[in-house]
């Protein structure tokens, strides 16, 4: 049985169109659709429900080794209030999960984890934790909205002092009054686009999301479900657990060798990484160029070879283009080369273009 | 609760047909279309092309997910409705005016819904 988030009741109210995913019942899209909820994140501002996303709190005085011992990152010298990008390595080097990491304070990180993952990564955590650290997942405690768009700061300008506000990228600031209700504002989203991801108690969910709707209206805000999320994210080329990674993918070929310390002394997957060496494999953008849509799990060719497989892919509203990611042989991802996608039985062209698709 | 005009004739796999002339006209219902959300492409069978009764003869696709037409007659495609090729949006914005092609020479024709039986289709679907 799926579980509701704090926002279910708002949600219906909203006219959303509930589907259960990832073991929640959330709005895949509002009367508005997914075109018009994409806009609105790259032209004003969307506000979307993401409290299915997992939390998991790291605490005690071993907690900085407990996270480089069990992810690819490197969190030694990061400072609080920080946020960074992490993936989380089976021992033979695939990803269990990718994932972000808060630092609160030298002895206390926060994990935030895809809401499918969730209670495989806390085994894996609670199984792998170091003596000095506890690990705890806080989940069902706490809710989470995403305000996204170049609007965002202007809509939570009018509820927070400017200075409560973080200010860059990747970084977040805790304990924020919004209208009386404790808030954590982290300078993160998931859309390619500026935003904020919010924190807070499940209780004042459906406030914030009142007060975020009711202030974001003359900025153009709109209510988004998970579909625009979808393009969003896609669009932006931000991969997705289960999609551009999974347990028998690594994170150097899903092209996230930027969150990946391999200099650590460390981690559990490292050997596996070391021993394979340069992947074969890599992740690639691709645009349709031939009529149709690439999805999921289609097969790419250049003629009769079979140089991989795409990993997502759809219209994306912003570009306007049908694209997708795919994992092919590192001898053919150079941009420009020409391909053709199987999309059910069809071989339609495509061509190997550099990603993201769309930048801010 | 979607618009389902008691003049046509349904499947239980949400296209609607109306006889026009010698023709067999079919389109997708607005049960359809809001199911998909935004339609952003569609593959059309060519004039000339045999079409099947209970198979597939286009592809409708939204950012979301891609659902096959299926065709309530055998017979010969007369008419392609190409305006929806570069403005498939068509399909969202007047169902039962966007219609996908004409079948001329129908050979037979499955098992056709009125508007009532339609609709407890449509119901049971969105319980």
């Amino acid at each position: 049985m799926e579980q509701k988030t704090p926002l279910y009741d708002v949600h219906v109210a909203e006219g959303g169109k509930i589907v259960p995913f990832a073991g929640y019942l959330l709005p895949v899209q509002y009367p508005s659709g997914v075109i018009k909820e994409h806009m609105a994140v790259r032209q004003a501002a969307g506000l979307f429900d993401v409290s299915h996303m997992g939390e998991i709190l790291f605490t005690g005085p071993t907690a900085l080794d407990t996270l480089n011992h069990l992810l690819t990152n490197d969190f030694t010298d990061m400072p609080v209030g920080k946020v960074r990008y992490s993936v989380m390595c089976n021992d033979k080097g695939g990803v269990i999960d990718d994932l972000v990491i808060y630092k609160f304070g030298e002895e206390e990180y926060l994990a935030v984890v895809n809401a499918a993952n969730r209670h495989k990564d806390y085994a894996h955590m609670a199984a792998n934790v170091l003596p000095g650290t506890k690990a705890e997942d806080i989940s069902d405690s706490v809710a989470q909205l995403a305000l996204q768009g170049p609007a965002a700061p202007a809509i939570l300008g009018k509820l927070v002092p400017e200075d409560n506000l973080p200010k860059k990228y990747y970084t977040a600031v805790r304990d924020v009054d919004v209208r009386g209700m404790k808030c954590m504002i982290s300078r993160t989203g998931y859309t390619g686009e500026l935003g904020y991801e919010i924190y807070t108690a499940p209780e004042n969910a459906a406030e914030l999301w009142k007060l975020l709707r009711e202030t974001g209206e003359e900025f153009g805000l709109i209510p988004c479900g998970l579909g625009a999320r979808d393009t969003l994210r896609l669009e932006a080329a931000m991969p997705l657990y289960g999609h551009e990674m999974d347990e028998t993918v690594t994170p150097l070929e899903a092209g996230l060798s930027f969150g990946v310390k391999m200099g650590k002394a460390d981690f559990i997957g490292k050997a596996a990484l070391v021993e394979a060496g340069d992947p074969a494999r890599v992740r690639v953008g691709l645009e349709i160029t031939g009529r149709g849509i690439a999805r999921e799990h289609q097969d790419v060719f250049i003629g009769e070879e079979k140089i991989g497989a795409t990993t997502s892919g759809t219209h994306c509203p912003a570009v306007g283009k049908a694209l997708a990611m795919a994992l092919v042989n590192v001898a053919h991802s150079a941009p420009g080369t020409e391909v053709e996608v199987d999309i059910r039985g069809r071989r339609v062209s495509a061509t190997i273009v550099p990603l993201p698709f769309y930048h801010r | 609760m979607s618009n389902i005009p008691a003049d046509l004739r349904y499947t239980a796999s949400h296209e609607w047909i109306k006889n026009e002339n010698d023709l067999v006209v079919i389109g997708l219902t607005d049960f359809a279309q809001s199911s998909l959300g935004d339609i952003v492409f569609i593959e059309l069978p060519e004039e000339g092309d045999a079409v099947t009764m209970g198979e597939s003869f286009a592809d409708v696709e939204s950012v979301k997910a891609v659902s096959g037409v299926f065709s309530p007659v055998s017979g010969t495609v007369a008419a392609v409705n190409s305006a929806l090729i570069d403005n498939p949006a068509m399909l969202n914005e007047d169902p039962y005016g966007a219609w996908l092609i004409k079948v001329s020479d129908v050979t037979e024709t499955g098992e056709l819904l009125d508007g009532a039986g339609y609709e407890a289709v449509c119901k049971s679907e969105e319980a």
